[in-house]
């Protein structure tokens, strides 16, 4: 499953964060995230959405990803 | 010119440009709708680039912003991010204050789109 893939893909990139995956649609590919780590401490919002798009590159390159939202929150 | 350098000159020159699916009168995804909204609402002045003709453009794209998905808007050449984040920024008052600082509070709002292809 996807959902699977991406929130395992998230956790390791963001272990000490809390990872949320919402499958938008029910169809399986659309999908909503919401990461909050301190990895994104005092990054600004187009870095904090670089971490999140570079920890996903493969399922959204290979489109397993059709439509990805995101949400990021730093913890400090 | 090579497609990456219309794509770069669009982004460099104009105020604020959104690569996007589809056209401001016929978006053709929902972010891009929701980008465009944001920008609307926060009376900023519009340059859109419809990806869909030609899929290089968005290949161009994303290899020379390193974002790989779309929408993309950009502010004087700054990325300032994709749906999500331009919502988001509308929504705090911080692209208003962007658009503000960068062009100016008695700016017009153009909307026109350009073709790259």
């Amino acid at each position: 499953m996807a959902i699977d893939t991406i929130r395992s893909l998230l956790t390791e990139a963001f272990p000490d964060g809390s990872v949320e995956v919402i499958d938008r649609t029910g169809g399986g590919d659309h999908f909503h995230v919401t990461v909050a780590s301190s990895a994104f401490d005092g990054m600004t919002l187009v870095e904090q959405h670089r971490l999140v798009n570079r920890a996903l590159a493969e399922p959204l390159a290979d489109g397993t990803i059709h439509e990805l939202r995101i949400t990021t929150k730093g913890i400090a | 010119m090579t497609l990456r350098d219309q794509i770069k000159q669009v982004i460099d020159d104009e105020p604020v440009a959104i690569f996007m699916k589809g056209t401001p009168e016929r978006p053709a995804c929902g972010n891009s709708m929701r980008a465009l909204q944001a920008l609307y609402q926060a009376g900023a002045p519009i340059t859109a680039v419809d990806i869909l003709p030609d899929p290089q453009i968005r290949q161009e794209l994303s290899a020379l912003t390193d974002w790989p998905t779309i929408p993309q808007v950009f502010v004087k050449g700054e990325l300032i991010g994709g749906a999500d984040i331009t919502e988001e920024l509308f929504a705090s008052g911080d692209l208003g204050r962007k658009l503000d600082e960068a062009l100016g509070e008695d700016r017009a709002q153009v909307v026109k789109t350009v073709a790259v292809r």
